[in-house]
């Protein structure tokens, strides 16, 4: 198995995790970053790409999927490495006091310093309230649909009224034996190339609606035999092989609450006087997922501790090295792709 | 300015009768996280976006509310646990005209 390796391994591709890469490269750290979401950005890509900020300095708005791209472009010299769409999952501490991050899908990274710019946590699935539901994960109920082949010659039922149950809807009725979609509301509110194709396989047959309706019992033992469907008083039965609640993404803290740190109001405490250590020696907590007196979840305050963390980090990595901070202005920036940036220089020759 | 009185029940069925400012700009999250009628964590997760259902409360009183926008109406149309009288605190504002209102926290998801 290969081992990605690093200098400091970023949990989280968000704002603060994105721009810790530019503050690490100017003292030379490699970065690498790990996300549950297939894209960079955290928030502002998953959430609100679309929607103004007005509180970052010198930028009077800005959409946050501007800001994550102008993130992409100002650390783009620093080679960043990604490993996009796994959860980091476990960490283990090695006797030389570096840590070895493992993922969900079980890519290993290793590194002497862990910088958890996780947010509010990795987005999971949102999973309906149904009593008894977990018994069932994997044995005909999915929340993400990883491989259309399982749903080959099966009847299936998909919940929730966004793009992802309409398309999967679309998707599925050439693979599975019948597509039924359970809503809520009578109205759908997807893209509109996605509704109309929808109500054009309805009025084929090819698709049954059944709205405004809930999902609200899984019946099954062991593997899903059907669903219970609530339409206003009237409650029945619905056969199927899978049923696949498809109700967005929601960020959980996950696995990350389970590695020793210290954690209050679902937030890793951390070290503000000094460098947002973690209660664990060489483990970072920045942004959002981080807490301490006065803590405020600012993009702009994220900003500023990954700034002191990566000093940090420089001393932990080389504690023998003496090293000052240095402007940019003055410095440059000297990518690891061989660009330099600098401020052009006066030059001084004679006008004849 | 005069505070306006809330009756807020939280997540165990504690009531909490509340003075909210209608000078701050606040909204009905706020106001909750404000007073720590709910962890942090568990309340106004996307910070206000309507787009989390962290702050879903159903409105138990008969104040007339502002008309629900595309985004609160989207969300509460995916979010669980949602009754005719569902709201999304955070895009309820609190003005002169809630004075009395009370609302139940939601179950968290």
């Amino acid at each position: 198995m290969n081992m990605i390796k690093t200098d400091i391994l970023i949990i989280g591709a968000g704002p603060t995790g994105l721009f810790t890469v530019f503050e690490a490269g100017l003292l030379k750290l490699k970065c690498h970053l790990i996300d549950a979401l297939p894209q960079p950005g955290g928030q502002c890509s998953e959430i609100y790409p679309k929607k103004p900020i007005y509180d970052i300095p010198a930028f009077p708005e800005v959409l946050a999927g501007d800001l994550v791209s102008n993130l992409m472009k100002q650390i783009e010299p620093f080679q960043p490495g990604f490993t996009l769409g796994e959860r980091a999952q476990t960490i283990e501490k090695l006797e030389d006091d570096t840590f070895i991050v493992t993922t969900n899908k079980g890519t290993k990274h290793h590194a002497p310093v862990v910088a958890i710019a996780g947010g509010l946590g990795s987005f999971e699935p949102r999973k309906p309230p149904i009593t008894g539901i977990a018994n069932y994960e994997d044995n005909g109920v999915e929340y993400i649909i990883r491989d259309p082949e399982l749903y080959r010659d099966k009847d299936v039922i998909i919940a929730g009224g966004g793009d992802s149950a309409l398309d999967w809807s679309i998707f599925l009725t050439d693979v599975a034996k019948s597509v039924t979609l359970v809503h809520r509301r009578n109205e759908f509110r997807g893209a509109l190339d996605s509704v109309e194709k929808v109500q054009e396989l309805k009025n084929e047959g090819k698709i049954e609606l059944i709205t405004p309706a809930d999902v609200v019992d899984v019946i099954g033992e062991g593997n899903v035999k059907g669903v219970s469907i609530k339409r206003g008083a009237e409650v029945f039965n619905k056969a199927c092989d899978h049923f696949i609640p498809l109700f967005g993404l929601a960020p959980k803290l996950g696995p990350i609450a389970d590695w020793g740190l210290e954690i209050e109001k679902n937030a890793i405490v951390v070290n503000n006087s000094l460098d947002y250590q973690t209660n664990i020696p060489g483990i970072y907590a920045i942004g959002d997922v981080n807490t301490y007196p006065g803590k405020l979840k600012l993009i702009l305050c994220g900003f500023h501790e990954a700034t002191l963390m990566c000093q940090s980090a420089y001393q932990r990595i080389f504690p023998e090295k003496r090293y000052v901070m240095k402007y940019t202005t003055v410095g440059g920036v000297e990518g690891f792709d061989g660009t330099k940036k600098e401020a052009p220089k006066a030059v001084v020759k004679a006008i004849t | 300015m005069q505070d306006i009185k809330l009756h807020i029940t939280d997540r165990e069925g504690v009531t909490h009768n509340v003075d909210a400012p209608t000078d701050m700009n606040m909204n009905l999250m706020e106001v909750i996280r404000s007073f720590e009628l709910a962890p942090e964590g568990t309340i106004g997760i996307c910070g206000g976006m309507a787009m989390c259902a962290s702050c879903q409360c159903y409105i138990e009183s008969k104040h007339e509310l502002p008309e629900m926008s595309y985004d609160e109406d989207a969300m509460l149309a995916e979010a669980f646990h949602v009754k005719d009288n569902s709201r999304l605190g955070c895009q309820v504002f609190v003005k002169d005209n809630l004075d009395g209102l009370k609302i139940t926290l939601a179950p968290e998801e």
